[in-house]
């Protein structure tokens, strides 16, 4: 399953053997998944009812790869998840409550109205707010690693999520660069899920493997199944403890398909009904599921109480935050700069 | 005699000194000293703190952002002004939208060595500060003196939002001072750099010392022309503007920049916006030709505001 682990600096001898992962970890990640899956349903449901504003852009068929990344960072450690993330999100601290606040755009979620649907974090938790433009995020995690470098704070690392289409731009290139230029224990995850927008990965990449350009760029390479869990988590642990015991960033690919359109707007017309068929178009949180009852860790109804759980409190949170309230333009102090003084006021406006 | 480079340079060196959360980030910048010497000795003087940069703009900011989140107060060197829209994404996208997005302010100092030289060509000479001051959450300074070069630096570092700070290389070698000052007017404040009575000058960057040689040849004629350093474009001093404008009545604003929608277009709406009936004649302005600044000698003396070409549109003015 994991192959190509060809690190380019020697990881410290000295260090703890990697652990596997295990039944717990596992159970855990499932639970994450699951929260994530049964909220963009109810995001999805939402949307179709005309009760979201802007977009609704879905994880679906990547829960596992990005359950895998928020799970094993830790408190200290720096997250810049990217569009289809929420599990990772969740893995990480992120909340149903406040996923559902920036939707719906609650004055009380994170973003107060200001931003919405995916564009949420705390930055000041380590957990940053992606902006649109793809690849902007792994320079920003990159700096962030380089701050806390120079003020002597060692172990922390920071990683942040990528798609098939943002491994084309400048800021990709030039963000992974610098980071390894500097050798900063940073962590670059791509979901290959052979699609940006409608665009395949045919006409977007000429190299046979993503994972090919971490050797241009001296950097860890760690590939991953994206549609199993127990790989992903197994090959994030992996890159995030090389990262951290100082063998630089770490580039790790992982091959899926996106299983939604890009966004609830989409109808995906464009799938290639072969991908659907091939081994990428498998529903990792189904098998993971398969796996859990396979393996006799629990029985099938247990997994189905879980799922009908996890709807509950989905379902009576939106119900809550439906009755929030929304930002009002009249409270909105307009403020683009911190310090007031700077603050114009335009006869015009 | 502290040249206006060196006062950048000693600014960067005094805010490295005093405060640990400051570093340098940017090409050349480590032992080289960067391709004009504007942090010649700093990364001997403070090993670790002054870092050569790849050539990527784009991560140059993008990474000078994370830092600051994190607490650091990053200041960034573009090796020339026109190069910093290879990283313009990040600095109006990122770091501008970052404090109205999430309360996290974003204190990051962008060095943009700015404005035309002789021989520099259309790549070398860009005056871009009203680009970036058409973003909100960006602050944009211009300091035209040794004593604005050195005091306003310190003060974007202070600044807890990104200040583009546009220092001119025109002025690099031939603005000189006995001293720096301890004390300054704050950013967002304009100065008066000359009084007069008859008409006002707003200018910034270089073109207040061409606006003050044209004063001064208009004194000859028996004018008084009061000159308005703007110090920062962003924010815009109107008060201090339309002071002047009530003293004279006539307002003629010079630019380097191209002209179309840059500050001396902010600057004759707000005025003809909020201070019309101040005005005795239609306000004017003067700024470079509408083309990539050319490289020759005599092209590009053509193609900038001058003290001649200052003086003859204020004299027009003065004659309407």
């Amino acid at each position: 399953m994991q192959r190509a682990v060809d690190y380019p600096y020697k990881i410290n001898p000295m260090s703890k053997k990697i652990a596997p992962v295990t039944q717990s970890d596992f159970i855990k990640a499932y639970r994450l998944i699951l929260t994530s899956r049964v909220l963009e349903e109810k995001l999805a449901g939402l949307y179709r009812a005309g009760m979201i504003t802007g977009g609704v852009f879905l994880g679906r068929g990547q829960e596992a790869l990005s359950v895998s990344v928020g799970i094993q960072l830790r408190r200290g450690d720096i997250f810049a998840p990217l569009i289809r993330d929420q599990a990772g999100r969740l893995a990480f601290g992120d909340t149903v409550l406040d996923t559902l606040r920036t939707y719906l755009g609650s004055q009380l979620g994170s973003m107060r109205g200001r931003d919405g649907n995916i564009h949420r974090g705390r930055p000041r938790d380590g957990y940053y707010a992606m902006i649109s433009h793809l690849g902007a995020m792994i320079p920003s995690v990159a700096g962030a690693l380089l701050a806390r470098r120079l003020k002597g704070e060692q172990g922390a690392v920071g990683a942040t999520c990528i798609g098939d289409g943002g491994t084309s731009t400048g800021a990709f290139h030039e963000g992974l660069n610098a980071a390894a230029v500097d050798k900063l224990p940073l962590i670059v995850v791509v979901a290959n899920n052979q699609y940006a927008y409608s665009t395949p990965n045919s006409r977007q990449y000429a190299c046979a493997d993503l994972l090919d350009k971490a050797a241009g760029y001296g950097v860890g390479a760690h590939k991953a199944d994206g549609t199993n869990l127990m790989d992903c988590l197994q090959t994030l642990r992996n890159a995030i403890h090389a990262a951290r015991e100082g063998g630089g960033p770490q580039l790790v690919v992982a091959d899926l398909l996106r299983l939604v359109g890009h966004g609830e707007h989409d109808d995906f017309a464009y799938l290639d009904p072969k991908l659907k068929k091939s081994a990428v178009g498998s529903d990792c949180v189904l098998l993971a599921e398969k796996h859990i009852i396979d393996q006799g860790w629990h029985t099938a109804d247990e997994v189905a109480a879980w799922r009908r759980e996890t709807e509950s409190e989905v379902n009576a949170t939106a119900d809550r935050v439906r009755r929030e309230p929304l930002p009002d333009p009249s409270e909105d102090d307009w403020a683009a700069l911190s310090r007031p003084e700077y603050r114009e006021q335009y006869a015009a406006s | 005699m502290i040249t206006y480079l060196e006062a950048i340079r000693l600014a960067q060196q005094q805010a490295l000194a005093t405060d640990p959360r400051v570093f340098l980030y940017g090409q050349d910048i480590g032992s080289f000293g960067g391709a004009f010497k504007a942090t010649k000795n700093l990364s001997a003087e403070f090993p670790g703190r002054v870092l050569d940069a790849p050539l990527s703009e784009d991560a140059i900011v993008g990474m000078a952002i994370g830092a600051a989140i994190e607490g650091a107060r990053p200041i960034v060197e573009m090796q020339f002004a026109d190069f910093s829209t290879c990283g313009l994404n990040q600095i109006v996208n990122h770091a501008a939208t970052l404090f109205y997005r999430t309360s996290v302010p974003c204190p990051i100092v962008v060095r943009l060595p700015s404005g035309g030289t002789s021989g520099g060509g259309p790549f070398h000479s860009q005056s871009l500060e009203a680009i970036y001051a058409h973003w909100p959450g960006l602050v944009v300074v211009t300091p035209a003196t040794v004593e604005d070069a050195y005091t306003m630096l310190l003060e974007a570092v202070n600044i807890d939002d990104p200040v583009i700070f546009c220092e001119h290389k025109f002025l690099y070698y031939h603005l000189k001072a006995d001293s720096l000052p301890e004390t300054a007017l704050p950013i967002g404040k304009a100065r008066i750099a000359r009084a007069g009575r008859d008409a006002t000058i707003v200018t910034h960057g270089a073109m207040l010392h061409e606006s003050l040689a044209a004063a001064q040849d208009l004194l000859e004629d028996g004018y008084e022309i009061e000159v308005v350093d703007l110090r920062s474009v962003k924010p815009l001093d109107t008060d201090t503007i339309l002071a002047s404008v009530a003293r004279t009545g006539r307002l003629l604003c010079v630019s380097e920049e191209w002209p179309w929608g840059g500050v001396t277009a902010e600057v004759l709406a707000r005025v003809a916006t909020e201070g019309f009936g101040l005005l005795d004649a239609a306000p004017m302005r003067i700024n470079a030709k509408d083309t990539p600044v050319p490289y020759h000698p005599d092209l590009w003396a053509a193609h900038r505001p001058t003290a001649s070409t200052i003086a003859a549109a204020a004299r027009r003015l003065l004659h309407i």
